[in-house]
């Protein structure tokens, strides 16, 4: 009998659930995918970002690879990349494995720890220029010659700041993934090395890092992936300068296109970002075999 | 892994211990994670330092602020630069961002939600797996790599310098991971729960309105708050969609009154505590849902 029955109910399903989908895929076709396929197609034409588009062939292609602000800004979105990754991934483990013991004050300094998980890159941004202000800022006002260098002046500092800001803005929130981590970890283990005589750092490395070999995946995907998308922050902060010290490959693209109204070659630099961040996905689903995370997810 | 208990072994090796109870006793509770601890404390300045300032300084007055010390609290407070920012229009920006915020997170996640849903039931059905494929290919794109086109089809809907313009773009980007999110909950739905609608005569419609949106109403408030902080806080969209005064949100807002009071610090502070206050509030409220919320696509 129930084999009699079931078919008639999947026929139904069949035919509504498709439909539940629509609007999202709606959206994201016509705001998402059509976008995409449109930034390959732009790369092969002229545009000045307001009059008519004319197909230019290989033109914007031949101008950005044999530009020299390409590699250069690949470098320094590589450089950005890994120097925040290296700094982040061991502070927010070392904080997110104090985040989730017991003791009370830890809730406390919680509080004030994922305030900045709240601010807008912009306002980062801008209370940290004019924090740093050489004339104006921190450093100035303490009279401490040591903080009132020209931070955002000079290639090397400014590189320094971007890396500092970007680490004070996100290690919060991978320090709260580490958090959620380190609590998953069975007490049975710790308590199992203790009668075993296994001290604190050897537990550390012993149990709490091998426990957390997934959280270490997804968290490095995220800030890795979410780092091509860092464009609010060092936008504000810096507008990819001194010269082109912090102009990270998002910048590139908008700046071509929006400011010096080259549309097809911002284009062409933006196929490149997809790319990267494509390589980059799944080479990290290989290493880690779990879902790569999202690129936007770190500020839009 | 060498330190994992092996349970047939600790009997034998838990004896030495006990010998030594008194002294273990003592020893455990000093046993602190002293780096984290260190760590925490240093972690605590470093966060607490910047916000501190910022938001003393917005209290100065602009002709004290250059001879005081920067880290006392000017001896009599003034609201002056608040004043200042809210007669630029604030509230209008404010207003703004409410509007796009509540008008793409809404949209956003029911439409996100519909096709969890559709995706979770259908399994079997090959457009909904290909529909699956899609959004999560949309997790490993750089997804403000799209903007050209976007702009381009913003402006050939001749919604260019509109809210519309911010909305609709921001509900595609937001549909990936919020899918991703929805559907991981809506699959821990017991299958029995489900037969049993089927079995009571209930639409899909009715499912999953009536069973699956109260089970899972964690992640839809999950989804909701990080939808909402990060359309909130969004600055490349308005950026390149919107260009008249009166279409600004706050982020944008806050980096032009940068631009027109730069020299002016503590009115400039004054503006990023006033874009952030409301975000603040939010969290002194419900801060354990809004760092849960933050963390939930990432931690299971």
């Amino acid at each position: 009998m129930t084999n009699l029955t079931r078919p008639s109910p999947r026929r139904e399903r069949r035919s509504i659930l498709p439909w539940l989908a629509a609007p999202a895929l709606v959206v994201f076709v016509a705001f998402a995918v059509v976008p995409l396929v449109g930034v390959f197609v732009l790369s092969f034409t002229t545009w000045d970002g307001i009059g008519a588009i004319h197909p230019s062939g290989l033109d914007s292609w031949r101008a950005v690879l044999t530009d020299p602000g390409l590699p250069r800004a690949l470098w320094v979105t590589f450089l950005v990349m890994a120097v925040s990754w290296a700094v982040q991934t061991p502070l927010s483990v070392l904080l997110g494995t104090f985040m989730a013991g017991r003791q009370r004050y830890r809730a406390v300094l919680g509080v004030v720890y994922f305030i900045p998980l709240m601010l807008s890159s912009a306002a980062i941004a801008i209370a940290y220029k004019a924090l740093l202000d050489p004339n104006f800022g921190l450093g100035a006002g303490l009279k401490i010659p040591l903080l009132s260098q020209d931070w955002l002046g000079r290639p090397g500092l400014a590189f320094g700041v971007v890396v500092f800001v970007v680490s004070w803005q996100f290690i919060p929130f991978h320090s709260l993934i580490y958090q959620g981590g380190v609590q998953q970890i069975p007490k049975s283990l710790y308590e199992a090395a203790q009668l075993d005589g296994a001290g604190r750092i050897r537990q550390f490395f012993g149990i709490t890092l091998p426990q957390l070999k997934y959280t270490i995946i997804t968290s490095s995907t995220l800030m890795v992936v979410g780092s091509l998308t860092f464009f609010d922050l060092i936008y504000v902060l810096t507008e990819g300068g001194p010269g082109d010290a912090t102009r990270v490959l998002a910048l590139d693209m908008y700046k071509r296109g929006f400011q010096a109204s080259l549309m097809g070659p911002a284009s062409a630099i933006a196929v490149i970002l997809v790319l990267v961040g494509l390589a980059l996905a799944l080479l990290l689903r290989r290493l880690g075999g779990r879902d790569a995370g999202a690129s936007q997810l770190e500020g839009a | 892994m060498t330190t994992t208990p092996d349970v047939t072994t600790t009997p034998a090796k838990a004896r030495h211990p006990l010998k030594t109870t008194p002294r273990a006793r003592q020893r455990l509770p000093r046993r602190r994670n002293w780096a984290g601890g260190l760590a925490g404390w240093i972690w605590l300045v470093i966060v607490a330092v910047p916000l501190y300032w910022t938001l003393i300084t917005s209290l100065k007055a602009q002709s004290r602020y250059y001879a005081s010390n920067p880290l006392v609290p000017s001896a009599d407070p003034t609201l002056d630069n608040y004043r200042l920012v809210i007669e630029s229009d604030f509230v209008r920006y404010f207003v703004n961002s409410l509007v796009v915020t509540a008008g793409a997170v809404v949209p956003a996640v029911v439409f996100s939600f519909m096709a969890a849903y559709a995706i979770v039931r259908g399994r079997r059905i090959r457009g909904l797996r290909a529909i699956n494929g899609l959004f999560l290919m949309g997790l490993a794109i750089p997804l403000q790599a799209t903007v050209i086109p976007v702009y381009l089809i913003i402006i050939r809907l001749h919604l260019y310098d509109s809210l519309l313009a911010l909305i609709l773009p921001s509900i595609a980007f937001a549909v990936p991971l919020s899918v991703l999110v929805l559907a991981n909950f809506v699959r821990d739905v017991p299958k029995e729960l489900f037969d049993s609608m089927r079995v009571d005569g209930a639409s899909e419609w009715t499912t999953l309105w009536r069973l699956a949106a109260p089970l899972t109403r964690p992640a839809i408030l999950t989804v909701t708050i990080f939808n909402a902080l990060t359309i909130w806080n969004g600055f490349l969209l308005p950026l390149i969609l919107t260009q008249s005064p009166d279409r600004r949100t706050l982020p944008l807002a806050l980096w032009t009154f940068q631009g027109q009071y730069g020299v002016n610090v503590p009115a400039v502070l004054a503006a990023v505590v006033l874009t952030t206050l409301p975000l603040l509030v939010l969290y002194a409220f419900g801060r354990r849902q809004l760092l849960s919320g933050l963390t939930a696509g990432f931690s299971r």
